[in-house]
């Protein structure tokens, strides 16, 4: 229907992930994640994930499927 | 449990998602229509998202918590409601069950019992199932309510009026649609918010191997991290087998269940009774935009159904290994107590005299009023004797020496263990926005039966298709209202809660016995299923009046006729009521089915019934898009993961 459900999971995911990327370069590696920086970490797999779908619904964009 | 303080990272992250769903609802509510654009999406929706809708709208918040607690309580035999209780109804209803609902062009299910049988059996399951969605709804908005309050120290009102607001905005503006988007942005939510939560207890308890090692330790003396009664004790893989203790009896296993009730009582009647039956989540396969986008929509959703053990149920394992070994500084939460009732246990500290500690510990323990761990009591007031100890490190000599575990707890000690600022806003989103979509599914399920199956059928029936969209938005609110004040009921009558919930349970229990019936026998008539579902759901509530689990007092948990048949745990007597109702439904149902004559022709039960319906030919079709193909590959990896984990 309409509006293709990629563009808002990617839009959401890159920002959720920028977020944390900017978080884990600001704060660093935490005690509490075992001094792991899991917010750089899983910041970057967030964004690769969003630009993932946003390269999804762009493909999907320029060839419309047969209705 | 002391309320979390959150940083602003966290509150950007909960904002962009309450924006992006909010703003999907916008940009839905251009194309609703028509009360079909809104109640069932006009059938429109592309598999993959139908599929990943189907399993969101299952997995609750409820269920997350839930599943992490039974986890701990039961280890990895827990998966036996992914691998036996949901799998194989799941690929029953793609490759069987699909075909009617969607070819029958039903809105509904209770839709589909009208045409199959009459509007008797239709009113019954259409009340029924519009009384629990509401209450479904209510407990868990009551859940989040209460959880917010204690996590984060919001008011309970806010917080229930604030998130019930949201799912309105969203659902009223874009619908069945809406609703099923946002399940979408859910399920990512919750993989990609708790992946991370799992890895990084998997690292700290050292691996699959070392968890593993810890909870053999535990399975033989489980009393020492409060999981069972002291002088309990099972095999050491009790808890890392799934097989293996099941077989051995219910006393050999802590869910003190037998193997024929996991798999007849739970993998038969109650899991193909809620995956085939229940409108919730057939609702999401009906939205799909063709016959096999339809019978898709359950096989895409058992992929990640069939690898969620690993992502809600090993947490709960996680958190029993870490609890028994010393050096990591953690135990599964104590049940909350209020800082007024851990200041009076503190002062019972001071003032226990150390020489006598058989009354110290009784003087503690009564202050906190819980069961506690005497020697650990006793060694306490020991040492603040010997040495004065702060209040707060008082206070988490409390929090260790308490003997209960508050296991619905698990979940979230972790993410607060092991998230920094940034992953706990990720993490607590990821909950929060499984317990909107809950609402949000049920909501949507219950304008749908109620707009077509009772207001259509029975109030207004013949007005425009104008007047049914208008109606359905009116619902929607009504809807959101009704949960509200069902989640207040819930929170003031807790044992009111729990019988509305078993009673509920009779009335599901039998179910799947008039479905099955109907859909395979073209004999079966309407009074056959309209008396058998009664029969079915009257012997549900005699055997539970007769029979009652191990250490309860009969009462509201059974037994308060007389107490025939003892089982070894609820969960047993559970599973054995779904097996006898079925039983009764089935039988009942045939037996008046041939006493009395069918009242439709096989004409009009063309589409309805397996025998009348002509088969879907999928020769057509890709291989890895015909169902019944797909379907046996998936049984096959799922057989695989039992012998992995036997």
């Amino acid at each position: 229907m309409g509006l293709d459900i990629r563009w808002p999971i990617g839009f959401m995911f890159s920002l959720i992930g920028a977020l944390l990327v900017i978080t884990g370069l600001v704060n660093g590696a935490d005690a509490r994640s075992l001094n792991l920086n899991i917010n750089l970490w899983w910041g970057i797999v967030l964004l690769i994930f969003g630009a993932l779908m946003l390269l999804g619904a762009m493909r999907s964009r320029k060839t419309p499927p047969p209705a | 449990m002391q309320p979390i303080h959150l940083a602003w990272v966290d509150y950007a992250i909960l904002i962009a998602y309450v924006a992006f769903v909010i703003g999907i609802g916008w940009a839905l509510a251009r194309y609703m229509k028509s009360s079909s654009d809104f109640l069932t999406s006009a059938r429109s929706i592309p598999t993959w998202v139908t599929g990943l809708a189907f399993i969101s709208a299952n997995l609750g918040a409820l269920e997350l918590v839930g599943m992490a607690a039974s986890g701990a309580k039961y280890g990895i035999a827990t998966s036996h409601f992914y691998w036996v209780g949901a799998i194989p109804a799941m690929v029953f209803l793609a490759v069987f069950m699909m075909p009617f609902y969607y070819g029958s062009k039903a809105r509904s299910v209770p839709e589909y019992l009208k045409m199959r049988f009459d509007e008797r059996v239709r009113a019954l399951n259409s009340v029924a199932f519009a009384v629990m969605t509401i209450f479904a709804s209510g407990i868990s908005m009551n859940a989040l309510a209460k959880l917010l309050n204690q996590l984060l120290g919001w008011n309970y009102n806010f917080a229930l009026w604030i998130c019930s607001g949201v799912v309105l905005l969203y659902v009223l503006k874009g619908g069945l649609t809406s609703a099923i988007y946002t399940e979408v942005l859910q399920f990512f939510m919750i993989v990609l918010g708790f992946a991370p939560v799992v890895y990084l207890g998997m690292k700290d308890v050292g691996g699959w191997h070392a968890m593993n090692h810890a909870l053999q330790g535990v399975a033989v003396n489980p009393a020492a991290v409060y999981l069972k009664d002291a002088g309990v004790s099972y095999a050491p893989d009790a808890w890392t087998s799934a097989w293996k203790p099941l077989l051995a009896g219910p006393a050999a296993n802590p869910m003190g269940v037998d193997w024929f009730a996991m798999i007849f009582g739970l993998g038969f009647v109650l899991s193909f009774g809620y995956w085939c039956t229940n409108f919730l989540v057939v609702q999401r396969a009906m939205a799909a935009k063709n016959m096999t986008a339809a019978r898709n929509t359950p096989l895409v959703a058992a992929v990640p159904k069939m690898f969620f053990p690993f992502l809600v149920i090993v947490p709960g394992m996680i958190a029993v290994a870490l609890t028994s070994m010393p050096d990591k500084n953690y135990r599964i939460p104590p049940p909350i107590l209020s800082q007024e009732v851990y200041a009076k246990a503190i002062d019972a500290v001071k003032t226990a005299n150390p020489a006598d500690s058989a009354a110290a510990v009784k003087s503690v323990g009564d202050a906190l009023g819980k069961k506690v761990a005497a020697d650990k009591i006793a060694s306490l007031v020991a040492a603040n004797a010997a040495s004065k100890l702060s209040d707060e490190q008082i206070k988490q000599g409390l929090y260790n020496s308490i003997a209960e575990n508050y296991y619905d707890g698990v979940i979230l000690s972790l993410v607060k263990k092991y998230c920094p600022p940034g992953l706990l806003g990720l993490a607590l989103t990821a909950l929060l926005a499984s317990f909107m979509s809950g609402m949000a599914g049920n909501v949507t399920a219950f304008n749908t039966v109620f707009t077509y199956d009772l207001y259509q059928a029975y109030f207004a029936p013949g007005k425009s298709d104008r007047h049914y969209f208008l109606t359905g938005k009116f619902i929607t609110v009504v809807g959101i209202v009704l949960s509200i004040g069902a989640a207040y009921f819930a929170s003031m009558y807790d044992n009111a809660m729990d019988i509305i919930q078993l009673v509920f349970g009779f009335v599901n229990a039998p179910l799947f016995a008039t479905f099955l019936l109907g859909m395979f026998w073209k004999r079966t008539t309407g009074t056959g299923a309209f008396f058998g579902l009664f029969g079915g759901i009257g012997a549900s509530a005699i055997f539970h009046a007769l029979t009652i689990a191990g250490s309860n007092a009969p009462g509201a948990k059974g037994g308060y006729l007389k107490v025939v048949q003892v089982f070894p745990s609820e969960m047993a007597q559970n599973f054995w009521l779904a097996a006898f109702a079925f039983i009764v439904c089935f039988t009942l149902t045939l037996v008046i089915s041939l006493a009395t004559s069918s009242t439709k022709s096989d004409a009009d039960l063309k589409g309805l019934v397996y025998s009348l319906t002509p088969k879907i030919v999928d020769k057509n079709q890709p291989v890895y898009q015909r169902p019944a193909v797909v379907g046996v590959v998936l049984l096959i990896v799922c057989i695989i993961l039992n012998f992995i984990f036997w």
